[in-house]
This record gives C-alpha cells, sequence and structure tokens, in this order.
C-alpha cells in the first residue's frame, strides 16, 4: 500500500523485543495496514527490524480469541463476559488470598502490570505473582540489585557511539535485537571501529564480527561463565589495570573479590572453560587497557549456571576500572522481551512497585499510605515467590487459582512434560487471557480475549529505560478487551476497598493508571512524576528518571558514582551468590555502604547437569531473528514464516560428522525430560554443543513430532535471580531413517 | 584439658551436619534448589570435619569415650510433603546453629592457647557455618506461610 493510501498513522512502538523502536501504524478502513520507523526517537533513529516490520501487525485479523470461552462438562463453549468474570470471582471468593497465583507477561503495558500489581499486594495480598520475565529478565535486575543496590540500567544505547571496546556477554545480539546491532554495525563499519568481544559458544553473526575485526570470540563450555569471569578479573588485578583510588572511593569488597579470584589464572580456567588461555588473556588486555568500554549481558548469562554471580562479575569489571556513568562507559544488563521492564518497576514480576525492598518496613509503608491499605495485607513477610516455586506450589495444590496473562507457559517453561500435567490438573482453576487460543488456553477454565497492540494504549520501557506510548490504532477484534479493562473489572467485581471504604483502584483508563503509577514511582530510582503522555507524543521516547527539574529524562545513571545502597534507598539488602541466602537488614547496615557500589564475588562451581556416556552431549536454547517467543504473532506473519518456517537443531561439524548426519536430515533430541525431532542443521558451534531454538510449539503443528526445545531442558534454577536454567541440558543425538 | 572433647564434639557434629544435608536433599528430589543447595553444603561440612584434623593432630580427640549428652542430636531421616520439608529444613538449623556455637567455643580456646592456626580454622569454617544457616533462615522464611497455611 502507498504512503498516501493510509487513512491516518498513529504513534507506537514495536513489541517484539526489548529494544522498543519508535513506530507508527499505518491505519486504512479501521484496520492495521503497516509500519514505518520515527526516524526523531532516540532508540532506533527511524530503523525497523524484520520483526517490526513483518510481524508487528499482520496477525491482527488471523484466527484471533473474540469471545470469552467458559469449560463446561469438559468443553470450552462461548460464554458472555459477565458469565466468564463470574465465574472467576466465584472461584476468587472461595479461596484464600495464598491459594491465588498469577503468571503473567513480559508484553502487556506498564498501567497493565500496575494495576494487576494492586490487585495482588494490596486487594488479595498474595506474594504469589511472577511472569514469564523470570526466564528472560531475572538475573539483569538481580545482577543490578546485588551490584547497586537497586535495579536500574547503568548505561545508555548512546554509549555505542562513544565506546572503544564492546564486550556482548552472551548476547547475540544480532539475534534478538536487530536493530540495536545495526547501531554497532554502523561503527564496525565507520571510521574507528572498537574492538569486539564475544562471548558465545555458538560462531553467531556477533562472534564473525568480533573475529573479522580482530576482536576475541570466548566459547567457554556452556556452565562454566563464572570461571570465565573470574579469570578475566584475574588478569585484570594481575596487571593492575584497576583504578584503585576510585575503587577504594566507590565500591565495597574488594579483597575478598582478589582472594576469590586468585585460583583463576589462564591456564587453569583455559581447562575448565576449554577456551585457549590466549585468548582469555588478550580478551582481558582489550578490557583493561581500552578507554571507554561498553558490555552488554544476556540470556547466554542470565539462562545458565551461576547465571547472578557471573552477571555480577561483568558489574565488577567496569567498578574495577571506574567505568561506569561515563559516555561510552557503560553497562547493559538486557531483557529480552519488550516490556519486561515494566513488570520489574510495576511489580507484577514480584518484587514490590518502584524498588522497593520488601525487608524495609519503611518502604512497606509508604505503599501501605499510597494505597491506603493495612501495611499486613501487603505481603511483605518473605522473599516474593518465584515463577519456579510459584509453579512448584501449584503443582502441590496449595496454589489452586492460577491466571496466565499474554504467556504461554506450556511452550515456554522448562521441562514441558511436567508443565502439562501441572496445567492439567483436575482441582485447579486457571484462566488464560490471550489475543489468541495458544497451547496454554488449551487447558483453561475460563479464556478470556484480549485486545494487543495497536488495539489498545499504554506505555513500556525498552530495555535502556526509554518509555513510549503506543496509542490505540484500532478497535479489537469482537468482544476482545484490552488487559487492563480485564483487571479492572476483576477489582470491581471483587470489590476491593481501601482503609476507608473507597474503591481501591480509582482509576478506569489507561493514563489513570499511568498518572497512579508516577506517584508510585515517585522519588524512586525509577521515577516517571515528570513524564506525562502529552510529553511521550513528542519526537521521541523519553529515559526515566524523569521529574519535573529533568523533563528531558536522564542518558545515564549514576554519572556522580552515588549508587543507590544506603540502606534507606537500596531495593534489596543482598544475597549469598552461592547459596542465594538473603543478607539480613543488620548485616547489611554494618557494611556501611553509603552510596558506594558492592563487588561480589562467588567460586565457579560445576553446574548441576553434566554430560554423561547416556547423554554425551549439552544442549542449549536461543532464538531466531525472525521469530518472537512461541510465534504467536510472528508465526502468523507469512514473510517471516517463509524465512523460518520450522524447527531445526544446529550441530557442529564434528559431531554432525561422527553422527554421520548431514545437515537437512532428521534428527531425535533426547535428554531425561523428554525428546524433540526435527531437520538438522550444520554450524559452527563448539564440539560437544548442539543449539535448540525455542519458538516452535504446537498451535501450528498439532499432530507432528515434538518440536519444543523445552521438551528437553531441566527444572533448575539461578539461586539468587531464581531464573531457570536454559542453557545446560545433557542430551544425546541419533539420526531418524527415512 | 578438654579441648580434645570439644574437637570430637565438632567433628561429629560437623559430620551429622553434612549427613542431614545429604539425607534431606536425597528426600526431597522434586525440590530442585534444595537438592543443589543441600548437596554443596554438605560437602562444606564435610570439608570442616577434613580441616579439623590438624587440631586433632594437635591435641587428640575424645571420640568414644565422651559423655552422651554432648554429641548433636543426629538427623532421623527426611519427611515428605510442605510441612515435612519446613521440619526437616528446621532440623538442619537446630544442628548447623549446635555446630556454630562449637566453632565459637573452639575460637575461644584457640585464643587463649595462642594456636593461630586454629584460630584461622574457626574463623574461615564459621564462615561457611553461617552461609549454611543463613540459606536455611531464607528457605525457611520461603516456606513458612504457604505450608502452614494453605498446604493441603
Ligand atoms: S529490533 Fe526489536 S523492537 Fe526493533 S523492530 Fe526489531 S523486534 Fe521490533
Amino acid at each position: 500500500m502507498a504512503e498516501d493510501e493510509v487513512d491516518r498513522w498513529v504513534q507506537s512502538a514495536c513489541v517484539l523485543c526489548s529494544n522498543g523502536c519508535a513506530c507508527d501504524i499505518a491505519v486504512k478502513d479501521g484496520r492495521m495496514v503497516g509500519v514505518r520507523g520515527r526516524a526523531g526517537d532516540r532508540i532506533n533513529h527511524g530503523r525497523l527490524g524484520p520483526k517490526g516490520l513483518y510481524a508487528s501487525w499482520q496477525w491482527s485479523d488471523q484466527d484471533r480469541l473474540t469471545r470469552p470461552l467458559v469449560r463446561q462438562n469438559g468443553t470450552l463453549v462461548e460464554a458472555s463476559w459477565d458469565a466468564a468474570m463470574d465465574r472467576i470471582v466465584a472461584e476468587s471468593k472461595r479461596r484464600q488470598p495464598l491459594q491465588h497465583g498469577f503468571y503473567t507477561s513480559g508484553q502487556l503495558f506498564l498501567e497493565e502490570y500496575y494495576t494487576l500489581a494492586v490487585i495482588g499486594k494490596a486487594g488479595l495480598g498474595t506474594p504469589h505473582m511472577d511472569g514469564n520475565t523470570r526466564l528472560c529478565t531475572a538475573t539483569a535486575a538481580a545482577s543490578l540489585k546485588e551490584t547497586f543496590g537497586s535495579d536500574g540500567q547503568p548505561g545508555s544505547y548512546n554509549d555505542i557511539e562513544a565506546c572503544d571496546a564492546l564486550f556482548l556477554f552472551g548476547h547475540n545480539m544480532a539475534a534478538t535485537q536487530t536493530v540495536l546491532w545495526s547501531r554497532v554495525l554502523d561503527r564496525i563499519e565507520g571510521a574507528d571501529t572498537p574492538a569486539v568481544v564475544a562471548v558465545d559458544p555458538r560462531m553467531t553473526a556477533v562472534a564473525e564480527t568480533a573475529v573479522r575485526t580482530g576482536g576475541v570470540h570466548l566459547r567457554p563450555l556452556p556452565g562454566t561463565n563464572q570461571a570465565l569471569m573470574n579469570g578475566l578479573i584475574h588478569e585484570l588485578i594481575a596487571h593492575d589495570w584497576i583504578d584503585r583510588a576510585w575503587v577504594d572511593e566507590h565500591t565495597l569488597g574488594y579483597d575478598d573479590l582478589a582472594q576469590t579470584v586468585e585460583p583463576y589464572t589462564p591456564v587453569k580456567v583455559a581447562e575448565i572453560c576449554e577456551v585457549p588461555a590466549p585468548d582469555l588473556r588478550r580478551a582481558a588486555e582489550i578490557f583493561g587497557t581500552s578507554e571507554r568500554v561498553l558490555s552488554t549481558v544476556l540470556q547466554g548469562f542470565y539462562q545458565s549456571h551461576q547465571a547472578t554471580a557471573a552477571s555480577c562479575q561483568v558489574n565488577n569489571l567496569h567498578l574495577l576500572r571506574g567505568m561506569i556513568g561515563k559516555p561510552g562507559c557503560g553497562v547493559l544488563q538486557m531483557n529480552g522481551q519488550p516490556t519486561a521492564e515494566n513488570t520489574r518497576e510495576c511489580g507484577a514480576d514480584g518484587d514490590l512497585p518502584g524498588f522497593r525492598n520488601w525487608a524495609n518496613p519503611d518502604h512497606i509503608d509508604e505503599l501501605a499510605q499510597l494505597w491506603n491499605v493495612d501495611r499486613q495485607v501487603i505481603p511483605h513477610w518473605a522473599p516474593p515467590t518465584h515463577a519456579m516455586q510459584l509453579w512448584r506450589y501449584v503443582e502441590q495444590g496449595s496454589i489452586d487459582f492460577l491466571w496466565i496473562s499474554a504467556t504461554n507457559p506450556a511452550v515456554s517453561l522448562p521441562a514441558l512434560g511436567r508443565i502439562r500435567e501441572i496445567l492439567g490438573k483436575q482441582e485447579l482453576f486457571l484462566v488464560v487471557q490471550d489475543g489468541f487460543f495458544t497451547e496454554t488456553a488449551a487447558y483453561a477454565d475460563v479464556v478470556l480475549p484480549a485486545a494487543l497492540w495497536g488495539e489498545k494504549q499504554g506505555t513500556f520501557t525498552n530495555a535502556s529505560r526509554t518509555v513510549h506510548l503506543s496509542e490505540q490504532a484500532v478497535a479489537p477484534p469482537g468482544e476482545a478487551r484490552s488487559d487492563l479493562e480485564i483487571f479492572l473489572d476483576y477489582a470491581e467485581r471483587m470489590d476491593f476497598r481501601d482503609r476507608d471504604g473507597h474503591r481501591l483502584i480509582g482509576w478506569k483508563t489507561p493514563e489513570g493508571a499511568f498518572d497512579a503509577w508516577k506517584e508510585c514511582s515517585r522519588g524512586r530510582p525509577c521515577d516517571y512524576s515528570g513524564l506525562t503522555y502529552d510529553a511521550l507524543r513528542g519526537e521521541s521516547g523519553i529515559p526515566w528518571p524523569c521529574t519535573a527539574d529533568q523533563p528531558e529524562g536522564t542518558d545515564r545513571l549514576y554519572a556522580d558514582a552515588v549508587f543507590p545502597t544506603d540502606p534507606a534507598v537500596c531495593e534489596d539488602f543482598g544475597h549469598d551468590l552461592t547459596t542465594g541466602g538473603s543478607t539480613t537488614p543488620e548485616k547489611y547496615k554494618a557494611q556501611q555502604p553509603g552510596g558506594k557500589a558492592f563487588l561480589k564475588a562467588a567460586d565457579f562451581r560445576p553446574p548441576p547437569e553434566t554430560t554423561s556416556a547416556e547423554f554425551p552431549l549439552i544442549g542449549t536454547t536461543g532464538r531466531s531473528p525472525y521469530h518472537f517467543h512461541t510465534r504467536t504473532k510472528t508465526g502468523r506473519s507469512p514473510r517471516l514464516r517463509r524465512a523460518e518456517p520450522r524447527m531445526w537443531v544446529e550441530l557442529s561439524e564434528q559431531d554432525a560428522a561422527e553422527l554421520q548426519v548431514a545437515a537437512g536430515e532428521t534428527v531425535v533430541v533426547e535428554s531425561a525430560r523428554g525428546r524433540v525431532e526435527a531437520e538438522c542443521r550444520v554450524g559452527t558451534l563448539r564440539p560437544g554443543v548442539l543449539f535448540l531454538p525455542f519458538h516452535f510449539g504446537y498451535w501450528d503443528n498439532a499432530d507432528g513430532p515434538p518440536t519444543a526445545a523445552n521438551e528437553v531442558t531441566i527444572t533448575e534454577w539461578d539461586p539468587v535471580s531464581k531464573q531457570p536454567l536454559f542453557k545446560v541440558a545433557a542430551v544425546r543425538v541419533r539420526k531418524v531413517k527415512r | 584439658m578438654h579441648v580434645s572433647t570439644y574437637l570430637g564434639l565438632l567433628r561429629h557434629a560437623e559430620g551429622a551436619l553434612a549427613d542431614a544435608f545429604d539425607q534431606i536433599g536425597q528426600g526431597h528430589g522434586d525440590e530442585p534448589d534444595v537438592v543443589q543447595l543441600c548437596e554443596l553444603l554438605a560437602g562444606k561440612s564435610r570439608a570442616h570435619v577434613e580441616q579439623l584434623q590438624a587440631a586433632v593432630d594437635r591435641y587428640g580427640e575424645d571420640a568414644d569415650n565422651e559423655p552422651e549428652r554432648l554429641k548433636a542430636a543426629e538427623f532421623g531421616g527426611a519427611r515428605s510433603g510442605g510441612v515435612g520439608l519446613l521440619r526437616d529444613l528446621q532440623d538442619l538449623y537446630a544442628l548447623g546453629s549446635f555446630v556454630d556455637v562449637t566453632w565459637t567455643v573452639i575460637a575461644q580456646a584457640a585464643q587463649g592457647l595462642r594456636d593461630p592456626d586454629l584460630l584461622q580454622t574457626a574463623s574461615a569454617c564459621q564462615a561457611e557455618t553461617s552461609q549454611q544457616l543463613t540459606w536455611l533462615n531464607t528457605r525457611i522464611k520461603q516456606a513458612a506461610p504457604q505450608a502452614l497455611i494453605v498446604a493441603p
């Protein structure tokens, strides 16, 4: 369709990864018909990637859910909203708060998360609320809390243009955030190319770029990141590539860190990680001798063994060199899903809203006052329930009311055989709220049809704190309603009241929810108080903190090297990185952190699952640049379907030769949990490791062989962030004879 | 001198704690974090038994004729279910606290004996005992409300 045929353009940003590229939606005759990038935006400067271009709207009128469904005599039948919501409320009312669990998403808008968080924390009073973001962004948040005292992305994307070395730790940026990667490519192909170091067991486009431009590609054995990181820090210290004066002034824990990394000589690390010692030395030298280093971290660290410990070591590298808060010197602890950042801020991931500390009574009082509820209602007596524990409680039956919104655990959680059994439990009352009839919806007692992107209004925040407004472009299909409307309807029917008998939730619109959130965030590190919908209707998105004094927002945190570690401010008192044991408030205060950052240390320990004679290979999972999550949207875009039509398994050349399989042949991958059958690709992975993309579930493949990568993954998680380990499953492979 | 009695007591208690961590880890196979951490923390106590050897070589160890009431209570086997897990972790906590305070006693003795090696061992090991207790406390707090209020 030509540009002048479009009726109108509606401002938005893409929700198909955490980059949040600003765009306009083209509307013709009440339908979405295209998108264009917004040139004036600080994030994407007008660019869009394949998912944004080809999957942001094409799904919009394909097999959507248009009416609520309610299970009657074993089958789901269409029902009115009243009937569906009355059923939910009746089930909810006959249960205690602790029997309720909410499992949400990284795809909703800020206004929806905040409303859900208030329902859970001040209405019902249940600590059991988490989401799919536990699988994606939990370690980013945890490592920032451990090091800096609070969540909040330190760096800015503008550091890409200013750095002279770029380290990507377990981050295949070329597949995960294609537009961000094109910003990097601008630098690579430009005049003064930064040195690139990639840490990844696969030869990804990122790794190839590192090699091609004279950087380093480190390929540690999956599960050994912590040893590698200790080795890099060991080298920094051994060569005195550290800014000792800065470290003394702005950090705590140097001696313990130095002592912990002492044994991690390049030779020892080379042995544990199976990387050449000279490569490790060279990478450390680049970090130690460059002037402005930018590091990014993603799932290769977050979904692997010792996730939080290893991610904290990236922070440590920067602190040791005093490289934080200055142009070109930054850490980007990334996330995968588009609105994952907002679950962290609003507390729909179990944390408390506004990065408040559940172990700080003053923070609980602030929330009690804000919501005008008794502080005892707010679940703060123990750490919030993380997703894996939440599912365990459902398995044991102590949670028997589970409300899933905008995510698809029947494909995305580890060890799917177990998850299907849990979802199928007779005693469980299951609500699924989504735009499509997903694999998970098939298990529901009530299915609620939700409006999606472009069909509702709201804001969301990208991986570098930049907030965008997404306007409603078209009406939702049939009777579908926005997630916000659904949550508000539930709150209304449950009749949640504050201490004075007034409605607990006073807002009715997205903007009303946004205003309430602004108040909640005021004075906290994620301060939105200076933002308005109107301001967000300008040229570009705006990065928080944004206050009345600083209406243009904040590009980079910690320019003054004062970190939010003061006990009255911090979001968390921290943990032992090895066990996850919580530091007590007394112990935390005794360290007198007062604005200094923590250099947290941990020894390497072997991963929970290692290879054996029966399962001799390590299976690791990841993404395709052409699909998002479980393909509910991208799988309905013809172009992206053509680009990546079906499941595959990538084997190293050596392993493929040994197994006598050629590219295109079918293989079966098996672990102690399950099996996957798919076409084989031969790639340049490190031998002994195979790769499984995680997008391919069953909604368009009901009768085929098993294809979901999570059939084989394990039920294990990081002790601090509780993020599951998707990267280390012991597997075996065999060729399927046809 | 009763140092040898206390060294025997501590070695026995650390051994009992290691065994209890192992049994509880194995007894709660459906709680992956408990399995992993019990295995790790059992290893720490087992290492402490080894680390006490040097002091035992110097001061001896009265293992056999120590009065029965100077022995740590041994763990009786893993229980099942939410409340069972809670009780098991609590038993570990009790045993761990006993170990903790026994290290305090040994550290005091080491001061009096002007034995820097034993003092060093005591402070390093006690830091790890505290790591064990911290984890147990965190996990107990997490498990308690659900187990007591709504577990079926
Ligand atoms: S990079 Fe991410 S946000 Fe940008 S267009 Fe691609 S999928 Fe959308």
